[in-house]
Parts: structure tokens; C-alpha cells; sequence
């Protein structure tokens, strides 16, 4: 009897004491049990999970958080629509030039246009983070797909090479957005994959360091890309021709970013883009920017495109933005395959005036229906000539995919063709190489292509008509304020544009704003970094 | 039954005494102000054991001596004693003891007599409660208890509130008290889920016997994991021994708007589109009158219903009670129902030693939320206009976009803003929720040693709803088109709680302990999913389903020695696991300690006819959090996106683009730890003049340490801009004063004054990973309407969290403000972020509740005020509707009324970050005036019936402009208008 009473209560010590183990052991919660949030070690272990990762470094280019087109954003602290890739390099790029201005009241909108942003500014503080949050992705992907990772986790030699190819597409990312940040930003830090991973403070780099950095990156990791093939079925995933792009725009701009002229090494990658690719210009202008641009055709021209999709890919940012916010007034919404302009986005009078042959270059899509050209209250839509450029209509005329009209199909052109034939001419003008009349001869490509015929072309080409070219064909690309910059025309009073400077007729504004500020919440986070001279 | 055989005991127990040609002596014994018999009143003979306890109609019977001393005594009354002089038949009433009320308070695992309690806490019970149309317990204790502030979100039924004790904790995480209703406690906030509104509304406000606010760490530290806010600690009603007694309480109530936000009226639109708009924004005005708020605005009706069963047979003691209420809001379709059901079983078994209770709490809601868009629609929508044209099949007069002249019927105009009827007529939101809390607990003496009680507590809260809505096939925008969207959610709550509980009295040493020590499991399910149907796209889209779990274990023990009666010492320690944190961080010890000391007992007062009660209280103590939002804060995860988020990754080979849903790595931080919270708190009760005049006085100081606080990353560290470290500090501070009063107490009136004053004072100690000089602080707080992140709030080390940061306002020689013009503060020639500064707060310096009760026989008349001084909102409605812009859109055709502040401003543009517009809100409340009347045994013996009629919300005295003060968060943004309400209310006991 004692004995079974004995035998009893160590059974109950046993099962209590199992009970409270196995109470213990559910503090150790894994991971949610959903599907949709996995722990790192079991989604890895799926060989499609790296493709799925590789997606949102493209991603992330173009939607601004994992439910499209708003929630669960990827930065916080902004209204997600203006933390999207595009948006925020758009209006850092475009409403800081003579090329746009807009008339809401968001915040500091207007001071980009003023020339008196600050380093509170959350739209710069948006775009530094866009740019930082696309470098610490690609830096994750370099991390969790090296050598080592791969084989502990048994991945086929097939998937390794596939992988390998992944791996250059997001260094060519990686080094695109280290370019933003050298462009906007100058100096700031340099994290690679072979940083910390957990908390640290990062050093800040020199512009040259920077520099160098995405030049060698460039370098060891374009092989390794897919060779240029204007009508892949990988597109919009970016190829060599990207990566001979971009270091073309790095060694363009070098004597802004590091005092160095090499517009001889500009060149031998804009021939090999020009000569080597593959890529050719699409026939017609206008189609460029429409809801099917993806079309063969059409793409043929486009070196690297961030894709949208007005049901599978949507944001309040990217074309979605450049549709609906220079329409107002007049416009006729179903014209631009949307249910309505936001009424925000204009020209200036000094953008319209590049074009003195407004008529027949196809390139100048303004509308002046009810718009004033002079702007007299930079907040009235109708103050200021609107541009009809990003249309969600395929060639013919029929909306794109959402049937409601909010997003569009639009795919944003990064890098084009076009461009690469301004910079071979701009290049060659300023002694880097190639020969004059081919630079000559791509200029009137160009024209004959915006005017249907050769009416339009030159006999001749000089630097200032290169930048106004540029404008003509590449305006709200996101290209103007690098080039204003590159020709000594952003600040100071060589050029001036209405409201530039806050004033209706312009005025000259201090050279120290080439570059903006380093966010003050990014100084916060890091006492390693300073604040760019000025501010 | 029981009854009977009770009585022929008593006849039979009684016989031989009767020989003794003693009388019998008979009666009532009422309550003096219900009049409700009192049962288990105990009547003895002064001096003698001869005695007897009244039954369950109040009666007794004794056998006495003529001269006899008679005392009836019953705990919570007073005593009462007569001679006896032959009376039959009489009806006793007694008189209940103020000094004796709350006698028991709950603490955590466990109940203390009030007078011993070392712990900073308040008990509010039934006859305390707020009257009205209130459907939660913190409607009911609403400027009732010191250092706890309740705004609520808005004039709607059942609306959620912002409730705040000694304000909160927290900079960033959770600053909502620790709930736990019957032994269970609930999830943050109160849980609740889609389809429902204030989660505290899932227990009926009728079967609320008393609502305990627990403010210090002594009081708290018990439950350390979860205390730092405070706990509000809700105990149902149970059943008492004796016949069944039936509890009938209904509500019926009328509430109207009390205010409307001012906007022009259709002519003052009209003059002023003439004045200052262009030809075409002048050919936009229509010729009728429309006021839009009364277009959306309605008389509410409401009804409130609960029939509550109680009672005990043998050894088992039950209350079972059914709810049903039916309330509409004053904005129209807004409507909430709710069913409840509450049973309370106790049993009681092995002669007393094992007591097993049963408890659940079920309710069912079905709300209508209407389309709270509306409000913001009605200020601002044309007053010229008319409310319908069926002229393009739209029903209502929308705004259209015309530009096209091919289209036969114009599409909407997308920036302007709907018709606030079509807002609540062609979209529906809606919900249902269902909600089950309950809990069983065994609670044994053991027999060989009855001074150690072992508990098991075994408890759920499980909730599962839905919200839902479409939208009408002829709605003006097109892409929202007989869409219908569905969220779907379901919480999970276990708790266990086993612990063991040792009372004994050591007379040698004249030392009592109590002590309690166990072992806590907490663990919290979370199941979300939801989907649109985009019918103009012809698509389901799916939102991102999760299934999160939290899990939280502790070991806990308390000590409180009660030494002479006279000093009283507490100390517990609690050491907490969650899951949320990793293995190296993941537990943490909170102790607490206290010491009182009851002055009263000591000689010198000991018979003071002045001072009967003084109790001096101290206390210290730890707690912790980890509600941080975040479940998963420390893990790395990989996060799926929505189909809507896909990107194209080539094409397959027949030409088709590949959409793959992307991946993203989840920010985590592997160091995340607990929140701490460092309080210390000194009390003085006091009762004075038997107990006519009763008061506290506490005066306390937190410390909040390695706050968690989403803050910006180092450039490239981290996985997105911010995340979560354990980086702050705050340090609040505060006194609280409470008092009752009682200038009358006599037999036949009864008068008691009441009230409370919390001085409150919080401040941002720390606040950055790296402190820097020129550090703005954390500036994307406090978001308005207008524009897209506009943000007015910050919070900055040396400031109080969410103080307004704005621009300095330049005013003009007439006091008027001048467009644009602001004090250049930094003085480096210009006007930007840099100049912007810290300008007052949200938070009220004091804020207090007065409330007075007086009884005159069978009427009694109540009044409850509140008010709160030093607390600043910033005026959303003037900042965003009274510039000439927001009226005179350049963006498209359309119009907006506008607040009647552009009149004064004439601001042509938006000068949202003005601190013109941060205004004082300082405000005092008439919140409730009841008047009430009982009619003792009006429908037989022991059956009454009590009639009472209130006004809620009856006015409000302040300088603030908008149409209500009482903004929590401090950002006055449309506002569900608070309505003023009639209640008849009538209750029936039998």
C-alpha cells in the first residue's frame, strides 16, 4: 500500500515535472504558423525561395511594401506612396529642375522646387532610406547565397549556376543604388555583404571610396550577368547592357563626383552598349510611355525597366504617380487610361521653351487647354503648361489591365537606348572619344524619330544644345537634375528657372545644395557620419 | 423549500426554550435605503448566546425577555440595538457603515481587507457606477478614481476607449492597463477582435459587481510581466445563498447631437466662391440649402436589457444572467447589438475545505459601423448642393468629372470627396463578433492543514468576429463598384494559474502571514484573414493570413506580514518568460516590497473621536512589458507578399509574364529586451469623524528604462529604416487626491460629496541609439489630415511625449494671424523644420471628477463632473478646412465648404504646421445627473421596483473651438460627436 502510494507520487512528480518541460519549451516560439512569414532556416530550404528573394530586389524598385499597393511597407515613417523607388528619386530628380513643379501641400514638397530643402526633409529622408533599405536586401541575398551557405543547405550545382547569375543581378542592383546615393547624397556610408550583420555603426565613406566601389563591383560582377538580349524572356531582370549603362553614367558624371575626368572610359562602355548590345530604338516616341511598353517592339530600346502591373504590381508610387499627378484642368482622364488626375504636376516656362518647334517634335506632348504657361501660384494646377508623357493606354487608345483605373501598367524606363546615344554625343563633345559624326548621326536618330521625318535635324551640336536635347527627349525620366549638375546649371545663376529659388522669375541658389543633405534621422542612427558642407 | 425547512428546524430548536414563558419576538430587518430585506442578519441578546440570523425575506424570530437588550449586527451596517418591549412584527432597518465598505478588496491571486492593503489601489463598486447608456466597465469607473484618465474615442455606441493609469508606461509599446476579469486575464488592450468595438463590452456593465484599479508596483508587481500600466482587475457578481432572486434592469435612451462642427452655411459658401473663386469654381454652385452634418446626424434610440437569476440551494450558490441591448448611434445606420449571457456557479464541498467556482462570460455582438468618412464628408461637402440627382444614376449628387465630352455619364472626380449620405447609404461596414471568456477554479483547505490552501485556476478567452462591408453597384466611384471586403480574426487565450497560499496568525509574536507563491501560464493565439473582392476587376484578392502565438510563464511568490495590526509589510517577486524575447533576454524578475503602518491603531488615537482611520503606506517596486505590438520581434523571418505586391520575373514559354510574389527579410533585433519600470509610490488614507470624511493622498514617481522604441537604423544595418531597440526613458511623476464627503447622514437623507484630482507630469529622459546634439527627436508622430504625412507631434529627450511641434504663429495689430509669417527662432533668415518647437501637449497637467449622491427617503439625486486643465489639441478641422485652397481646389472641378475659421485667418493656403492652431482644451463636464426613485414592495412584499431618469453628457464648459475638448492623442480630426443622451431606467428586484 505505501509502496503504491510511493509509486504514485513519483508518477505525479514525473508527469508535473513533464508537464512543466513541455510548458517551457512553447516559450521557444519558431515562427508564426501561417506560410506567409517563415523562419530563414526553412525557407531556404526550398530551391524555388531564392528566386522569391531575388524578386523583391526587384521588388522593391517598384511596390513600396508587401501588400500591394499599400501595408506592411518596407520604410516607415512616411506615407508609403512617397517611399516608393521611382517617386522619391523623381522628385528629388525632377521637381528640383526646370522640368516640374507640383501643387499639393504635402509636407516640404515645394521646397524641392524652392531649392531650400533641409536635412529634416522626409521625402529625402524617404528616398535615402528607399535607396539604403535596397542595398541591405541585396546585401542579404549576397550573405545568404554564398559558397558556404549554398552547400550546407545541399543546393544542386543547376541552381548554384542559376544563382550565380542572381548573384551579379543584385551587385548590378547594389551598385545602381550606391549610384543614387553618391549622386543625391555624396558621401555616405559603405555596407557590403561582408559587413557586420548584426548592430554596428558603419564608417562613412570618401566619394571616391564609393566610386570605387561600385566601378569594381561593376567590373567583377558583369560577366557574370546575362549577355544583352534586347528580347529576353527574362525581362525585366537586368543584363549586361545594364551594368555597361551604369558604369557609363558613373565614369560620365566622374569629374562631378570625384574631380576625375573619365569620359574616355564613358565611352568605351556607351559603344558597348550602343554597339554591342543589341538593343535598338523602338520606332515611335510617344509608345514609349504607354500602359504596353512592354511589347518586344516597344523594349527593344529599353536597357532596364522597373515593370509595373495595374492588378499585379501595385503602388501608390512609380507610373501609377506619373500618370495621375500631371493630370488636372482640362484633361481628359480616359485619355491617360485612369479614372482621374491627381492635379499636381506641371513645366515650367523654361522647359516649354526647348521646344521652339513644338508643333512637329512629338517629344513635346503639352497641354494648354485652360493652362497658363507663366505660373503665378505655383498651388493652381492650371498655373504652368501640364505634359501629357505616361499614358496607361496601349497603342490603341484602350486602358490598361485595371478596370477601375487606379494603377497602370506602365513599366518605368531606367535606362534607354536614346540616352545612351545623347551620352555618346555629349561624351564625344567633350573629348572622350568616338567620332563626331556618329555622334551626329545618333542625335538625328533621334530627331528624325520625334519628328516622323528629318526636318528636324542638325547640322551640328555643341554641349548647351546636347543639354537641351537631353531635356527634349529624356525629360521626366528622372535624369534632369545629374544633368543640370553635370553642365554646371542646378544651383549658382548660370540658369535660372520661374521659382527656382522661390521666386516667380527665379533666382540663383547656393552651390552647396548639388547635393542634399544627409537625413538628420540617418545622423542620428550613426554619430559616424557628417553632414554634407552647408547645411 | 429550503425555506420552510429552515423555519421547522427553528420552531423545533426554539420549543423547549418556550416553556420558559419567555415572548417571541419577531421581524424584518430592511435596508434603510433599498428596503430590500437583508438576509443572515445576525440578532442576539446583548450579553447572552441567545440568538438568531434573519432568512432569506429578512425575518427572524427570537425568544426574549421583555428588557432585553437586542443587537443586530451585520457586516458593511452599522449596529443596531433596541429593547425590547414587547413589539411584534417590527421592521428593522439598517443603516449601512461607510467605515465598513470594500471591506475586501481583490489583488492579484488573492483579496486583502482594505484596511490592510499597502498597495496604491481603488475599488469602485456597484452603487459607484456611472448611469446611462454605458455598455463597458470603463464607462462605468469614468472620472470615478484618481491617477486614472478614460477618453473615450468618440460619441458611437460601445466605442473603445483610451484609458490611461498614471499615463501609462510607455513611449512606443502597449500604455493600456493589464485587464482581468474573474481571475482571467485578458489579452492587451482588453482583446477584441474584427467586428467588434470595445472589447470590455463583451461583459454586460449589469453583472459588474466591482471594478478594482490597481496603480502601484506593490499593488501590480504580482503581475509583473504585464503590470506596468496598471490593472484594472473586473469581479462579476455572484449568487448568495437563499431562494432565487430575480434582478430586472432595462434602459431605454435618447441621445441627440449636442454640437455641430461650424462650417458656412449655403449662403456664406456661396458669398464667398463669389468673392474668391474663378469663373469656372463659380459655375460649380448649386441653389439649394443643405446643412450636411444634419443630414447624416439622427436622433439615437437605445434600449438595454438583463434579467439576472441568483440564489442558492444546499451547497452551491449561482447568478445566471441574460443581456440584450440595442443601440444606435447618432450617426445614421450606426447601430450595436449585443446579447450576453453569465453564469457563476460556486460550490462548495468536504465540509467547506474545497470551494470550486465556475465562471463564463458569453456575448454576441452584431454591429453596424456605419461609414465614419461621413463626418469628415459633411464639414466639408458644398451646401449648395443637393443631397440626390438621379441624373447620371448615381442617386446622390456627386462631384463628376465632365472634362470628357464623349462619355455619356461622367465618371467622379477623384480628388473630391464623396456625398456623406452616399458615404453611409451605397457603403456598408459591418461586423459580428462572438466572444466566451471563462474560467474554473478549485480552491482547496487542506484538511490536515486548513491555514494552506492550494489553487488551480484553469481559464479561456476565446473570440472569434468578422467585419465586412460592400458597396453599392451604382457608388459614384467606379472602382469600388459592388465591392465587398471580409476580415476574418479569432484570438486564442489560455491561462493556467496554480499557486499555493499559506494564512496563519501567529499570537505569540502577533504576527499574521499570508503567503502566496505559483506559477502562471499565459498563452495567446492570433488568427487573421481577410479578403476584397475587386468586382470591377473581376479578382478575389486575398490579404496576408497570419497565425502568431505569444507565450508568457512565471513563478510569482508574495509575503505580507501583519505585525500588532499595526505595520504591515509586503513583498513579492515574479519572474517572467515570453516568448517574444530570445533565449539570453527572455526572463525577468520583478520584486516589489511596502510597508504601512496604521497610525489609528496606536495608543494615542486609539480612541480618538476625531481620527478613526490613518494609514500610512510606502512602496516600491519593479514591473516589466513586452507588449511591443511586434510577436516575432527577435526571430529572423521571410515574409510573403500579397498577389497585389508580385513582381514580373520573365515570361513562360508560352509569352504569359511570370508574377512571382516576393520574399522580404523581416527587420529583427536578437538584443531586445523587457521594459522596465522603476515606481515609487507614498499614501496616506484617512478616515475622520466615523468615517464622515475619508480621503487618500498618493504621491508617485516612475521610472520607464530601456523603453522599446522604433527608431531609425544606422544606414545599412538592419533590414528596413527603423526598429525596435531598447533605448528609452521616461520619468513620470504625479500627486492624486481622493475624498468623500458626507455633510448629511441621518436616518432619512443621506448626502455624500466625493472627488478626485490627479497632477500628472511626464517627460522623455532618453530617447536615441546615439545621442547627438541637433537631434530633432522622433519627429513622425502625430499625423493629421491634409496632404499626405503631415506630421504635428514629436517626442524629444527634456520634453513630454507627443508635445505639438509646430511654428511660432506672428499675429497682425488686430490679433489676427498672418498667412505664412512665423518667428524665424534659429535665426538663420529663414522659415523651415529648423525652426520648428516644442509648444504643449496633449496630456492634461490635472485632471479630476467630482461627483455628489443625495438621498432623501425613497429619492436620490446624482451628479458626476470631470474636466481636465493644461491639455492642448491640435484643430484638424480649422488647420485642414479653413484656407481659401482646400475650398477652391486647383486639382480638379469640385468644391469644399470650410470651417467658418477662414473668416478670421483668411489663410489662402494650408498652414497645417502652424501652432495657431494648437489649442487649449481645458474642459469641465456635467458628464451624468440622475435623479432616481424606489418604491419599496411595489408589487408585493420583497418585490421592488426602482425608477431613475439621467441625462448624460448634459454640458460642457471650455475655451476650445472645435465641438468637442476631449480629443485622446490631442489631435482634433472629425470626431464622432459625443451626443447628449436621456435614459429612463427602471429595475425590478423579486
Amino acid at each position: 500500500m505505501k509502496n503504491i502510494f510511493k509509486t504514485l507520487t513519483k508518477l505525479g512528480v514525473v508527469i508535473l515535472a513533464m508537464t512543466m518541460v513541455s510548458c517551457v519549451s512553447e516559450l521557444d516560439q519558431e515562427a508564426p504558423n501561417d506560410g506567409n512569414q517563415t523562419s530563414s532556416e526553412e525557407f531556404f530550404k526550398d530551391p524555388t525561395s531564392y528566386k522569391q528573394f531575388l524578386a523583391k530586389l526587384y521588388a522593391g524598385l517598384a511596390v513600396s511594401g508587401q501588400n500591394g499597393p499599400a501595408g506592411s511597407p518596407d520604410i516607415s515613417g512616411i506615407d508609403e506612396g512617397e517611399s516608393q523607388y521611382i517617386r522619391g528619386l523623381w522628385v528629388m530628380q525632377e521637381l528640383t529642375t526646370d522640368e516640374a513643379i507640383i501643387a499639393w501641400n504635402d509636407k516640404t514638397i515645394k521646397n524641392f522646387h524652392n531649392h531650400s530643402w533641409t536635412s529634416q526633409d522626409l521625402f529625402i529622408n524617404a528616398t535615402f532610406n528607399r535607396l539604403d533599405f535596397q542595398v541591405k536586401l541585396c546585401n542579404e541575398f549576397l550573405r545568404q547565397t554564398d559558397e558556404a551557405k549554398l552547400n550546407s543547405r545541399g543546393v544542386s550545382d543547376a541552381l548554384k549556376a542559376e544563382i550565380n547569375t542572381f548573384r551579379a543581378e543584385a551587385r548590378f542592383l547594389r551598385a545602381m543604388s550606391y549610384w543614387h546615393f553618391l549622386d543625391l547624397f555624396g558621401n555616405v556610408g559603405l555596407v557590403t555583404e561582408d559587413s557586420p550583420s548584426q548592430f554596428f555603426l558603419p564608417q562613412q565613406a570618401s566619394k571616391q571610396e564609393i566610386f570605387d566601389f561600385i566601378e569594381s563591383d561593376l567590373l567583377a560582377s558583369m560577366e557574370d550577368m546575362r549577355v544583352p538580349n534586347p528580347a529576353s524572356p527574362d525581362y525585366p531582370r537586368a543584363d549586361q547592357a545594364a551594368a555597361w549603362m551604369l558604369l557609363s553614367k558613373l565614369y560620365m558624371n566622374a569629374d562631378v563626383y570625384i574631380n576625375t575626368n573619365r569620359y574616355t572610359d564613358a565611352m568605351t562602355y556607351i559603344k558597348k552598349v550602343t554597339d554591342e548590345s543589341g538593343y535598338s530604338l523602338a520606332s515611335n516616341y510617344n509608345e514609349l510611355f504607354l500602359a504596353d511598353n512592354d511589347r518586344p517592339a516597344v523594349r527593344r530600346e529599353v536597357l532596364f525597366a522597373v515593370a509595373f502591373d495595374g492588378l499585379r504590381t501595385k503602388t501608390y508610387g512609380g507610373t501609377t504617380f506619373l500618370t495621375h499627378a500631371p493630370v488636372g484642368g482640362t484633361m481628359v482622364a480616359s485619355e491617360f487610361g485612369i479614372n482621374g488626375g491627381w492635379g499636381g504636376i506641371r513645366t515650367t516656362s523654361a522647359f516649354v521653351s526647348k521646344f521652339n518647334d513644338a508643333e512637329n517634335d512629338t517629344r513635346g506632348q503639352f497641354h494648354t487647354d485652360g493652362q497658363t504657361l507663366e505660373i503665378a501660384n505655383v498651388g493652381t494646377f492650371t498655373d504652368g503648361y501640364a505634359i501629357k508623357k505616361f499614358k496607361n493606354v496601349d497603342v490603341n487608345g484602350n486602358q490598361g489591365s485595371d478596370a477601375s483605373g487606379d494603377f497602370v501598367d506602365i513599366d518605368f524606363p531606367l535606362f534607354r537606348l536614346a540616352d545612351a546615344y545623347l551620352m555618346y554625343a555629349e561624351c564625344n563633345l567633350r573629348g572622350g572619344g568616338g567620332d563626331n559624326a556618329t555622334a551626329l548621326s545618333y542625335v538625328n536618330m533621334l530627331r528624325q524619330r520625334a519628328y516622323g521625318n528629318n526636318s528636324g535635324n542638325v547640322s551640328s551640336i555643341n554641349l548647351n544644345f546636347i543639354l537641351d536635347e537631353r531635356a527634349r527627349e529624356l525629360h521626366w525620366e528622372g535624369h534632369r537634375r545629374t544633368d543640370l549638375i553635370r553642365f554646371g546649371k542646378f544651383t549658382g545663376g548660370s540658369y535660372i528657372w520661374p521659382w527656382k529659388g522661390n521666386v516667380p522669375n527665379g533666382a540663383p541658389t547656393a552651390s552647396f545644395r548639388n547635393v542634399f543633405p544627409i537625413p538628420a534621422s540617418a545622423l542620428n542612427g550613426n554619430p559616424n557620419l557628417t553632414q554634407n558642407a552647408g547645411y | 423549500m429550503k425555506t420552510i425547512y429552515n423555519k421547522l428546524l427553528l420552531l423545533v430548536l426554539l420549543f423547549p426554550l418556550s416553556i420558559l414563558a419567555q415572548s417571541t419576538f419577531t421581524g424584518t430587518v430592511l435596508d434603510q435605503v433599498s428596503n430590500q430585506p437583508i438576509p443572515g442578519v445576525n440578532v442576539v441578546v446583548e450579553g447572552t448566546q441567545n440568538g438568531t440570523s434573519t432568512d432569506f425575506d429578512g425575518k427572524f424570530s427570537l425568544n426574549v425577555k421583555k428588557g432585553d437588550n437586542i443587537v443586530f449586527s451585520y457586516i458593511g451596517y452599522k449596529n443596531y440595538t433596541l429593547v425590547y418591549t414587547a413589539q411584534k412584527d417590527i421592521a428593522i432597518r439598517l443603516q449601512e457603515d461607510a467605515s465598513q465598505l470594500d471591506e475586501v478588496v481583490v489583488i492579484g491571486y488573492g483579496s486583502v481587507k482594505k484596511k490592510d492593503a499597502t498597495g496604491s489601489l481603488t475599488t469602485i463598486s456597484t452603487e459607484d457606477f456611472n448611469r446611462g447608456p454605458l455598455v463597458s466597465a470603463d464607462q462605468l469607473i469614468q472620472g470615478k478614481v484618481s491617477g486614472l484618465q478614460i477618453i473615450n474615442g468618440g460619441g458611437a455606441p460601445g466605442e473603445g476607449a483610451q484609458i490611461r493609469i498614471r499615463s501609462g508606461s510607455s513611449l512606443s509599446a502597449e500604455n493600456n492597463p493589464l485587464y482581468v476579469v474573474d481571475g482571467v486575464p485578458l489579452d492587451n488592450g482588453g482583446g477584441g477582435v474584427q467586428g467588434g468595438r470595445n472589447p470590455l463590452s463583451a461583459i454586460n456593465q449589469n453583472d459588474i459587481e466591482s471594478v478594482t484599479v490597481l496603480k502601484d508596483a506593490s499593488a501590480t508587481a504580482i503581475y509583473g510581466s504585464r503590470a506596468s500600466n496598471g490593472v484594472i482587475i473586473i469581479t462579476t457578481k455572484k449568487g448568495k445563498s437563499g431562494d432565487m432572486k430575480v434582478h430586472y434592469n432595462a434602459n431605454f435612451s435618447v441621445g441627440q447631437v449636442s454640437d455641430y462642427v461650424e462650417v458656412l452655411n449655403s449662403k456664406q459658401f456661396s458669398d464667398f466662391v463669389m468673392l474668391q473663386g474663378s469663373p469656372a469654381q463659380q459655375a460649380l454652385l448649386g441653389t439649394a440649402n443643405t446643412d450636411w452634418q444634419k443630414e447624416i446626424y439622427r436622433t439615437a434610440l437605445g434600449t438595454d436589457h438583463n434579467v439576472a437569476f441568483s440564489g442558492g440551494v444546499d451547497n452551491i450558490n449561482y447568478r445566471a444572467s441574460v443581456g440584450y441591448s440595442d443601440l444606435s448611434g447618432i450617426l445614421k445606420e450606426d447601430n450595436f447589438q449585443r446579447v450576453t449571457l453569465n453564469t457563476n456557479l460556486l460550490g462548495k464541498f468536504f465540509d467547506n475545505h474545497l470551494k470550486v467556482e465556475f465562471t463564463n462570460k458569453t456575448s454576441s455582438n452584431k454591429n453596424n459601423y456605419s461609414n465614419r468618412e461621413a463626418i469628415g464628408a459633411a464639414v466639408s461637402f458644398d451646401p449648395t448642393q443637393n443631397v440626390y440627382d438621379t441624373t447620371y444614376g448615381y442617386d446622390y449628387f456627386q462631384w463628376l468629372d465632365f472634362s470628357d465630352p464623349n462619355v455619356a455619364i461622367p465618371n467622379q472626380e477623384v480628388n473630391a470627396s464623396r456625398n456623406p449620405l452616399s458615404l453611409i447609404e451605397q457603403k456598408t461596414n459591418k461586423g459580428t463578433q462572438y466572444r466566451s471568456i471563462g474560467n474554473v477554479q478549485f480552491d482547496y483547505k487542506l484538511h490536515f492543514l486548513p491555514e494552506l490552501k492550494a489553487v488551480a485556476n484553469f481559464g479561456y478567452d476565446y473570440s472569434s468576429g468578422k467585419g465586412y462591408g460592400s458597396t453599392a453597384a451604382n457608388y459614384v466611384v467606379s472602382g469600388q463598384r459592388s465591392s465587398n471586403y471580409n476580415n476574418l480574426e479569432e484570438k486564442k487565450n489560455r491561462v493556467m494559474d496554480l499557486y499555493l497560499n499559506y494564512n496563519k496568525t501567529f499570537d505569540a509574536i502577533k504576527t499574521n502571514l499570508d503567503f502566496t507563491g505559483g506559477y502562471n501560464y499565459q498563452n495567446f493565439n492570433y488568427i487573421n484573414s481577410s479578403f476584397v473582392n475587386d468586382v470591377v476587376n473581376n479578382v478575389v484578392i486575398p490579404g496576408n493570413s497570419s497565425n502568431e502565438t505569444v507565450n508568457l510563464q512565471s513563478v510569482f511568490a508574495r509575503a505580507i506580514f501583519s505585525i500588532n495590526d499595526k505595520y504591515l509589510l509586503t513583498g513579492s517577486i515574479r519572474r517572467d518568460g515570453s516568448s517574444r524575447f530570445s533565449e539570453d533576454n527572455r526572463w525577468g524578475n520583478f520584486p516589489s516590497a511596502a510597508i504601512a503602518w496604521k497610525i489609528n491603531e496606536e495608543s494615542i488615537l486609539k480612541d480618538s473621536k476625531i481620527i478613526n482611520d490613518l494609514k500610512l503606506r510606502a512602496s516600491w517596486g519593479i514591473t516589466g512589458q513586452q507588449e511591443i505590438g511586434k510577436r516575432y520581434p527577435t526571430t529572423p523571418l521571410y515574409l510573403n507578399s500579397t498577389e497585389t505586391a508580385s513582381y514580373q520575373i520573365g515570361y513562360d514559354a508560352s509569352g504569359v509574364p511570370v508574377y512571382l510574389q516576393p520574399y522580404r527579410p523581416q527587420p529583427y533585433n536578437l538584443n531586445l529586451k523587457w521594459e522596465e519600470t522603476k515606481q515609487l509610490n507614498i499614501g496616506l488614507d484617512f478616515g475622520l469623524f466615523d468615517n464622515r470624511i475619508t480621503g487618500t493622498a498618493e504621491v508617485y514617481k516612475k521610472n520607464s528604462n530601456d523603453l522599446i522604441v522604433f527608431t531609425s537604423n544606422p544606414q545599412g544595418v538592419g533590414f528596413s529604416n527603423a526598429d525596435f531597440y531598447n533605448i528609452g526613458d521616461m520619468e513620470f511623476k504625479g500627486i492624486e487626491l481622493s475624498m468623500d464627503v458626507y455633510p448629511v447622514r441621518t436616518d432619512n437623507v443621506k448626502w455624500r460629496i466625493g472627488g478626485n484630482i490627479t497632477f500628472q507630469d511626464s517627460e522623455v529622459t532618453k530617447l536615441n541609439l546615439v545621442q547627438s546634439a541637433d537631434s530633432q527627436g522622433l519627429t513622425d508622430v502625430g499625423g493629421i489630415s491634409g496632404g499626405t504625412g503631415n506630421y504635428v507631434q514629436n517626442h524629444q529627450v527634456g520634453f513630454a511625449p507627443f508635445s505639438f511641434y509646430v511654428l511660432e504663429q506672428t499675429y497682425d495689430v488686430n490679433g489676427a494671424p498672418v498667412e505664412g509669417v512665423y518667428v524665424d527662432r534659429n535665426q538663420d533668415g529663414q522659415i523651415n523644420e529648423n525652426d520648428l518647437y516644442r509648444y504643449k501637449k496633449p496630456a492634461a497637467d490635472f485632471y479630476y471628477g467630482f461627483n455628489t449622491d443625495f438621498q432623501y427617503k425613497n429619492f436620490d439625486f446624482n451628479m458626476s463632473w470631470r474636466g481636465s486643465y493644461g491639455n492642448y489639441n491640435y484643430n484638424n478641422v480649422y488647420s485642414n478646412f479653413g484656407n481659401v485652397s482646400t475650398s477652391l481646389p486647383g486639382n480638379g472641378n469640385y468644391l469644399n465648404n470650410a470651417s467658418t475659421n477662414v473668416l478670421e485667418t483668411n489663410f489662402v493656403s494650408p498652414q497645417y504646421a502652424s501652432d495657431y492652431y494648437v489649442q487649449d482644451a481645458s474642459f469641465l463636464r456635467l458628464d451624468n445627473v440622475t435623479l432616481g426613485y424606489s418604491f419599496p414592495n411595489a408589487l408585493g412584499e420583497g418585490k421592488n421596483l426602482r425608477l431613475t431618469g439621467a441625462v448624460q453628457n448634459v454640458f460642457i464648459i471650455t475655451d476650445y473651438k472645435g465641438i468637442d475638448p476631449e480629443v485622446s492623442g490631442g489631435i482634433d480630426n472629425n470626431l464622432y460627436p459625443r451626443p447628449r443622451t436621456y435614459t429612463l431606467g427602471l429595475n425590478l428586484n423579486f
